[in-house]
């Protein structure tokens, strides 16, 4: 137990860069996964089957395996970057092709007869898709992407085992330290993922409730 | 729903079209010749590297790298998917019947259970198993798959329940089916025949979690990659990754394509059970299944 209290200051920066890898990846993965889901339903083969090909590659391929690949290969064919950069870049390029799937299934979701009566009325595919469908999707589309954010809170971790310093590397440390601590320390380190993940989810499911609600 | 966001194309449109999708497709096409350009001056594709599988340097065989990543590599990464899969779908189904218990002081702890571990990232649980519980490697990696995982196939199956018209669980008390009776021989059945699909998907992501395993030394393929380029040189590594991507890739889309396939084939049989479902898991959308 003392292993915790007197590593607080060590659990809080833990704490704030796993915050910020969730952060940061979170909104790369957010633009970059819209772009992706407009690509998926855009009217341009080509662009569709980037998007296809992107989200079915990166979908199948483990967290493990892109940290490795921007860990170790990356530095091997292109300029080194430091390894917080590298988990950042692993972390959005994942993320983005969940992103893409909420998007594409949110957009999915609006009533065929929307985007039929916005043809009908002339609009082109640009406005039809960010005046009627995209507004309407982007409501159905928040609670899953919520769920996306709370997996890449939880995924953070795999740069723990990448050198970088979040909550999960601390974790390491403190129990290489102590390890007579160990199960406190690790305890601890679960109870912070937690006050992240838990919330999160609750919020998520309130949302849902509110979407379901309004219809 | 796409093909209804643009008009039928006249001609005009149509070649259009035709010009930009050419465009974008030469542009796209560009981009990844000149990425695998890049890479090539860069001399880790040389074609004396690809020889690592066919013949490769330091004594080693053809066959020595393909049992290294065949049989120690994969082999040890579906063996542990394959235990952690079987043991979350066990502790999962318990979970489920104790959450869907009446009496509220069986039902609190484990909807509490299933709550923390879903939030808590595997890697973690495989530690604490390791270090907390003094596991064995193998026993740990299994450990976190199987905690964390039983959390979520215990939520999927509960959406799978909860979909259910109430007429099942109804007609069950009707005839003088007990509770138990009625979630055993009516309710659980029907919810992971209807299930299937998001379980498979949770399969694939179970599978997915066993590389975590590279980071607390369970030797699997990832680790097999590594130890291979350590013994013919760094500058296999991008050869040796490549082929060992590859792998992970084929395997999981095969089984994504089951979920799917199953999916497709089990809504079309089951016309009167199009699942709604109230949660995330009972997307109609099979693709939408896997959780990242």
């Amino acid at each position: 137990m003392e292993a915790v209290v007197d590593n607080l200051p060590l659990y809080w920066q833990g704490f704030r860069t796993t915050l910020i890898l969730a952060l940061v990846s979170g909104a790369i993965a957010l633009v970059w996964g819209t772009i992706l889901g407009a690509f998926r339903v855009s009217p341009v083969p080509p662009l569709r089957a980037f998007g296809g090909a992107y989200v079915e590659i990166v979908r199948n391929t483990p967290l493990t395996l892109v940290f490795f690949f921007f860990v170790f290969v990356w530095p091997q064919i292109g300029p080194s970057v430091p390894f917080f950069i590298s988990a950042i870049a692993a972390l959005s390029i994942y993320t983005a092709s969940f992103v893409c799937e909420a998007v594409r299934s949110g957009i999915n979701s609006v009533g065929v007869g929307q985007a039929e009566a916005a043809r009908a009325v002339g609009l082109t595919f640009t406005q039809t898709l960010s005046i009627i469908i995209v507004p309407q999707a982007l409501r159905t589309v928040v609670p899953p992407l919520i769920n996306v954010f709370i997996a890449l809170a939880k995924n953070t971790s795999v740069a723990g085992g990448f050198f970088v310093a979040e909550l999960f590397g601390v974790a390491r440390r403190l129990a290489n330290a102590h390890p007579p601590d160990v199960i406190a320390v690790l305890i601890g380190v679960g109870v912070a993922y937690l006050v992240i993940t838990v919330p999160a989810g609750v919020l998520a499911g309130y949302v849902e409730r509110k979407v379901v609600f309004a219809r | 729903m796409s093909s209804v966001l643009y008009d039928t194309p006249g001609p005009r449109a149509r070649r259009r079209s035709l010009i930009g999708s050419v465009a974008t497709g030469i542009a796209i096409a560009a981009l990844l010749v000149f990425i695998v350009f890049r890479v090539a001056e860069t001399g880790r594709i040389d074609a004396e590297l690809w020889q690592v599988y066919t013949d490769p340097p330091r004594g080693s065989s053809a066959v020595d790298v393909w049992t290294s990543l065949l049989i120690n590599g994969l082999g040890a990464t579906l063996r542990a998917a394959a235990v952690g899969g079987v043991l979350a779908l066990a502790v999962g189904l318990v979970l489920v019947v104790l959450r869907m218990a009446k009496p509220w002081w069986v039902r609190y702890p484990a909807t509490a259970i299933i709550e923390v571990f879903r939030g808590l990232p595997v890697i973690l649980l495989m530690f604490f198993g390791v270090l907390g519980l003094g596991m064995p490697i193998f026993q740990g990696v299994v450990f976190g798959l199987v905690i964390y995982n039983a959390a979520v196939i215990g939520e999927i199956l509960r959406a799978g329940i909860v979909s259910l018209p109430s007429g099942q669980a109804e007609a069950g008390s009707a005839i003088g089916l007990t509770q138990p009776q009625i979630l055993f021989s009516i309710l659980l059945p029907q919810a992971i025949r209807r299930m299937l699909p998001s379980l498979i998907s949770q399969f694939v992501v179970l599978l997915k979690d066993t590389s975590l395993g590279f980071i607390i030394g369970y030797t699997e393929l990832l680790r097999i990659l590594r130890i291979n380029t350590e013994f013919f040189g760094e500058s296999y590594l991008f050869v040796l990754f490549f082929v060992g991507a590859a792998i992970y890739i084929a395997v999981n889309f095969l089984l994504s394509r089951l979920a799917i396939w199953l999916e497709r084939r089990g809504s079309m049989k089951a016309a009167g059970g199009a699942v709604h479902a109230d949660t995330e898991h009972a997307e109609t959308h099979p693709e939408a299944g896997q959780k990242p």
